[in-house]
């Protein structure tokens, strides 16, 4: 037993060394490597630019709380979609701290769309807190509200969520799903485009209205 | 449940059924220590390993020898890691500053990591420098795998050679397996990783300007080289808090099933190793068998659960399956399946947040881990584990035929059958033990963040996480305390070493022994008949045990969700 452990001492400390080197430090830097050089904009966390800014990711959520966006599923990160503290809420379904949630959040969605029943995903926290997708219904669901409160055209925007749904690859691997920060953007643009069609048109005083 | 979800659980068991034998048969020529076309790579870093560190390849090892030298150098690379954590803040990369891991977190990650369990009492991105992610958490990622593959390897010696004083070379087995099978099947999938758009950098976080004007700050790092051996070694430890459901870590359908194909590979690759190793492949298969009906079972009830969502949010206007916890990339089918398979392996990753599971979907994971880990498992644990439970079975067979018990050309006698308890008992004694303590002195009932018998559940899914060294949680439970932290990382170094110990001295035993030669009055042990009576054996000792405080748990929990009772 003593010939056991003393002959295991020299090889447990070199091999700890030599693998800490090999594994640690040699690997994960390789990759670090291979990967900013083969997939740069990935590797840095597929950020999209605009103006010289970083203004999202497309691999993460943000934020969406505004009436006049596409919104996002409640987040338990940090104090919602915080970037530096992922979390689920990990309240129990019998838990009443989730049943007041969803209730109140419920009844804020149906404010704006009464009458409807609520799809799940708009009123559960995700599992990261940064979940980037919503669901093709949660997105269709918000159609009537986004198109009142900019002035749209239902079945432009209602166009603008089903060019943005992503389908299963294979028809079976994932979820039907809309990127929020996507669709949000492609929502920018056409109201932006809106924007300046009636400009050219309208009075003066109609345009400053819709500046607001 | 949909067509589409059912599609994928068959797609995936089909992918698997088709990865056995290859992986299988890489893993025996590195069991036999066969020259691979992957010599010609790494051979001299091999070779030179050896030389540095005194080791002769050639010695074979007895029993004791074996286990000893895989515990010191466990031991030393655990020491190492403590110290890494402790020293985080006088070391480099650690671009968000972040200070010294405390005492009592530092020793629980140290054995977490060690014992291939990666129960993580912090939150990656807020604890965790760039340094300490890859040099303390990494390497324990592939030297505990590798360590359970080794294992494995000498339990496979005991059945397979006659008469024979030793079970092979510890550092030869767990070399081979960290050169030649990990870490290049590990560059593969981390580049596929970063191609998928799992960030790696050495850069510690980014500014975004959102589009309604706030200011988001997105931690990131080198995720995907440590993603791609926390699944393919059954770690389960996050880069960030949030595992796998974290975008980063695993960001499309895609990864998804790649990295549940990852946790579950090494070790459905090991049932055809060991078949191949004992000179019969139906051995493996009839395991294998056993393992994928017990394995099925779990995943159509919580998929069926969660997918029938939770009474109480659909009175409140929230129509569906349970969505509380789970991502919309991966919905209920992936999220469920993803959550069996992390629990039936001992990987501990998770894409949802098993806490916010229903009743009796969140109760097949824990069910999972108190068999013991043994359906599929972690790499090497798992089919040990399982043998451990062969030879149980064997032994019950020979009682009901009265025989004495054989098993792949070997006589179970008292001390196999002895030792094989000794090390089944361990689980039910500390998780039960530990949760009964939990649950009557003040610091382990601050834990929960759930009321009634969901709080429970979660001090007894910690316990059987950390005892089956598994490492997921029911992640409400504030574990980042001197006592969970304690308590947590006993429980995770009896769960691994008081089993190993034990299995050794099996494997030691089974190979001096001669061959028995099986004759028409031996229990065949290839058949449907011995794959129900495996079946029935884990069910019985492993789960039995655990029914009260399941009923206390999950069940209780249950009825009160259907009765709409809140707490």
């Amino acid at each position: 037993m003593n010939n056991d452990v003393l002959s295991s001492l020299r090889p447990a400390m070199v091999m700890t060394v030599l693998f800490a080197a090999l594994l640690g430090l040699a690997y994960p830097l390789a990759i670090t490597g291979l990967g900013q050089l083969l997939f740069p904009s990935q590797a840095n966390g597929s950020l999209v630019e605009e103006n010289g800014r970083v203004i999202g990711s497309t691999v993460i959520g943000q934020a969406f709380t505004s009436e006049r966006y596409f919104q996002t599923r409640p987040s338990a990160a940090g104090k919602g979609y915080d970037g530096l503290a992922s979390s689920g809420s990990n309240l129990g379904p019998t838990s009443q701290v989730l049943a007041d949630r969803v209730k109140e959040q419920v009844s804020v969605m149906k404010a704006a769309a009464p009458g409807r029943a609520v799809p799940a995903d708009l009123v559960t926290a995700s599992g990261s807190g940064l979940d980037p997708d919503i669901t093709p219904k949660a997105a269709f669901y918000q159609v009537d509200r986004i198109a009142r409160l900019r002035n749209l055209d239902r079945s432009e925007v209602r166009r603008l969520v089903e060019g943005s749904v992503k389908l299963p690859i294979l028809g079976f691997l994932g979820e039907p799903r809309v990127n929020a920060f996507e669709l949000n953007r492609r929502l920018d643009a056409i109201g932006a485009k809106a924007l300046a069609g009636r400009e050219a048109t309208a009075t003066p005083s109609e345009s400053a209205a819709n500046r607001k | 449940m949909t067509m589409q979800g059912w599609l994928l659980i068959a797609a995936f068991v089909g992918l698997l059924l088709a990865l056995a034998k290859p992986v299988g048969l890489w893993l025996f020529a590195l069991y036999e220590g066969r020259r691979t076309p992957l010599h010609a790579v790494f051979g001299p870093v091999e070779r030179g390993f050896y030389r540095l560190s005194g080791i002769d390849p050639q010695e074979d090892q007895s029993w004791r020898r074996y286990a000893v030298h895989m515990l010191i150098f466990n031991a030393a690379l655990m020491l190492l890691t403590y110290v890494l954590l402790r020293a985080q803040s006088l070391l480099p990369l650690n671009p968000l500053s972040f200070g010294a891991v405390s005492e009592h977190l530092a020793f629980n990650t140290a054995i977490s990591f060690g014992a291939n369990t990666n129960w993580q009492s912090y939150g990656g991105e807020s604890t965790m420098s760039n340094l300490s992610q890859m040099l303390a958490l990494t390497i324990h990622n592939f030297l505990s795998a590798a360590t359970g593959i080794a294992l494995a390897f000498a339990l496979f010696r005991g059945f397979a050679r006659r008469s024979a004083a030793g079970i092979g070379n510890f550092w030869t087995d767990m070399t081979r397996v960290t050169l030649y099978l990990l870490l290049p099947l590990c560059m593969v999938l981390a580049l596929f990783y970063v191609a998928s758009g799992v960030p790696q950098t050495l850069a510690g976080s980014v500014d975004v300007h959102t589009l309604e004007g706030a200011k988001q700050t997105l931690a990131l790092g080198p995720v995907a080289s440590q993603e791609a051996i926390k699944m393919l070694g059954t770690n389960g430890g996050g880069f960030f808090n949030a595992n796998s459901a974290h975008p980063f870590e695993n960001p499309t359908a895609l990864t998804n099933l790649v990295q549940m194909l990852s946790i579950f590979l090494i070790g459905i690759g090991l049932t055809y190793t060991f078949g191949k190793a004992v000179g019969n492949t139906r051995q493996g298969w009839a395991i294998l068998a056993a393992m994928m009906a017990l394995f099925l079972a779990g995943t159509a009830v919580t998929y069926w659960q969660e997918a029938a969502g939770n009474p109480v949010l659909h009175d409140l206007g929230a129509a569906g399956g349970n969505m509380e916890g789970k991502e919309v990339r991966f919905g209920i089918a992936a999220s469920a399946l993803f959550s069996v398979v992390t629990t039936a392996a001992s990987c501990g990753a998770v894409n949802a947040m098993h806490d916010s599971f229903t009743a009796l979907g969140g109760l097949i994971p824990l069910f999972n881990m108190q068999l013991g880990e043994v359906v599929i498992g972690g790499v090497g644990a798992g089919i040990y584990g399982f043998l451990l439970f062969a030879i149980l079975a064997v032994f019950v067979a020979g009682l009901m035929v009265g025989r004495t018990p054989e098993y792949v050309g070997k006589k179970i006698e008292s001390r196999e059958v002895k030792l094989s308890v000794l090390a089944i008992a361990v689980l039910p004694l500390v998780i039960l033990g530990f949760s009964a303590l939990a649950c009557v002195l003040s610091a382990g009932l601050a834990g929960p963040l759930n009321k009634g018998p969901h709080g429970f559940s979660e001090i007894l899914y910690a316990f059987t996480s950390a005892v089956a060294n598994n490492g997921s949680a029911f992640a409400g439970l504030t574990a980042n305390t001197p006592f969970y932290n304690g308590m947590l990382g006993v429980a995770m170094w009896i769960g691994r070493f008081f089993i190993i110990v034990p299995m050794l001295a099996v494997a030691g035993s089974l190979a001096a022994k001669r061959y028995t030669p099986a004759t028409s009055g031996s229990f065949p042990t290839t058949g449907p008949l011995w794959t129900a009576l495996l079946i029935g054996i884990v069910l019985i000792v492993g789960g039995l045990t655990f029914l009260p405080s399941l009923a206390l748990g999950p069940i209780a929990d249950h009825l009160a969700m259907i009765r709409g009772q809140l707490f």
